[in-house]
């Protein structure tokens, strides 16, 4: 219990072993801690960045799929619309082509009829002639008569 | 503890002499100090063997800390981390500034691991080195005491030297006008009549920190050695006496007993020992 130089001993050695622990014990421990705790820092902001980039891109492939049937969808319907389109031009045409092909027929035949009149004109004429002709034949000149005859021949 | 407590009767001494022969100093005059205070003597077994724990501890840390890494760790490694850690977190508790604390953190893991390592010494049989020594030097009556933490001089060694290391930080931190200032007002306030009451309270309350933070550490591990003494002393008495069997189980039971319960002492004394230090030298670092 005496109080000697042993307490200036013990409080230098105190300091000594402080600075020690303070050069080379407790930096390079301290730094290592430090390292460590990054490191699980970081990777844990990496799994959380990871698992972001996970929900990004579900997002994004749901988004394309929808975009993709939206556009077949699209397509179908256009080709749809396009098709009926084709159908009424074509039924438009056929409709055209018809009342032209049934004008033409017509005319055609309003010629024959026109035509056929003619003929029946001429050879009733030329019947009428021939049977006024036996007829007058005794009484009267066919060439006296010939412009009565026309005349009548127009007339029919 | 005491395996060699009846080697002591053995020699014969009696009771008395046997405490106040393990209480005696190895020391540079090779025979008790008479003073209570003397300066010229130096107790060469708390020097030698505060040293040798120290630079044992600092030495295992070292080695940790040269191949440290920042992956995996080893066992050991993890050992040390886990101590440096509970230091570094009451440090940040305590210490408010992180350039201080880089001053601050290591000293107060040394002094735990050192105290620590110094209690310690308290676990090896009572009698062991003290019987080596004797017989080392030829002298079967050479003092050796193992204990640095159980003499005065070694805790009180450390506390004076926190009280530098406070009185550093009150300069660094408040400046030498500040601290001043700090001395003369606080705690009771500015007035010219209350100056001299103000730093008479200072003064106390300085010596009172170092004083009983040295004081604690000191009796507690003064009071462990004397009562494994006192255990090994009962053991002693068996040999001769027909109730000496009980004696000599009671040696081993109240031994294993108080050396369990001194594992506590020797962790939370060190323990106590690092936390005083840290809450002086933060109250260095508060203005009042």
């Amino acid at each position: 219990m005496n109080l000697n130089a042993t307490l200036f001993a013990q409080l230098v050695v105190f300091f000594i072993l402080a600075w020690f622990t303070m050069q080379f014990v407790w930096p390079p421990i301290v730094k290592a801690l430090d390292e460590r705790a990054k490191k699980i820092a970081d990777g844990l902001a990496a799994a959380e960045r990871g698992k972001q980039d996970l929900e990004l891109a579900t997002k994004r492939s749901t988004d394309a799929l929808r975009e993709g049937k939206e556009k077949a969808a699209e397509l179908i319907a256009n080709a749809e619309k396009r098709g009926a389109q084709l159908i009424e031009e074509a039924k438009a045409n056929a409709k055209v082509e018809a009342d032209r092909i049934v004008a033409g027929a017509k005319a055609e035949i309003e010629q024959e009829a026109v035509r056929a009149k003619e003929q029946l004109r001429e050879q009733v004429a030329a019947l009428v002639v021939t049977g006024a002709e036996q007829i007058l034949r005794r009484e009267i000149n066919a060439q006296a008569h010939s412009d009565i005859l026309a005349t009548i021949k127009q007339d029919l | 503890m005491s395996t060699a407590g009846h080697e002591a009767a053995a020699n014969a001494p009696t009771a008395g002499e046997y405490i106040v022969h393990h209480l005696t100093h190895l020391n540079s005059t090779g025979h008790a100090q008479k003073s209570i205070i003397d300066f010229s003597v130096i107790n060469l077994d708390t020097v030698v063997f505060s040293v040798l724990m120290g630079v044992l501890g600092l030495f295992v840390m070292w080695r940790v800390a040269k191949s440290v890494t920042s992956g995996v760790p080893g066992r050991m490694q993890a050992a040390v981390e886990i101590v440096l850690e509970m230091v570094n977190e009451q440090a940040k508790g305590i210490v408010h500034s992180a350039e201080s604390r880089k001053a601050v953190g290591p000293l107060a893991l040394t002094v735990f691991i050192w105290i620590f390592l110094m209690n310690s010494m308290d676990f090896l049989p009572l009698d062991l080195l003290p019987t080596i020594w004797q017989t080392v030097t030829g002298d079967h009556h050479a003092y050796l005491r193992v204990v640095p933490t159980a003499d005065l001089n070694g805790t009180l060694g450390m506390s004076i030297g926190v009280l530098l290391v406070c009185l550093y930080y009150n300069v660094k931190i408040k400046g030498f006008g500040g601290w001043m200032h700090e001395l003369f007002t606080a705690p009771f306030g500015s007035h010219p009549l209350l100056y001299p009451i103000n730093f008479a309270m200072q003064m106390i309350e300085f010596l009172a920190k170092t004083v009983s933070h040295g004081m604690r550490l000191f009796g507690n591990m003064y009071a462990g050695e004397l009562v494994f003494m006192l255990i090994a002393l009962m053991g002693a008495a068996w040999a001769g006496t027909t109730t000496g069997v009980f004696l000599f189980i009671g040696h081993i039971l109240s031994g294993s007993i108080w050396a369990i319960f001194h594992i506590l002492i020797v962790a939370l004394q060190a323990f106590i020992f690092m936390m005083l230090t840290l809450v002086y030298i933060g109250q260095a670092h508060e203005a009042h």
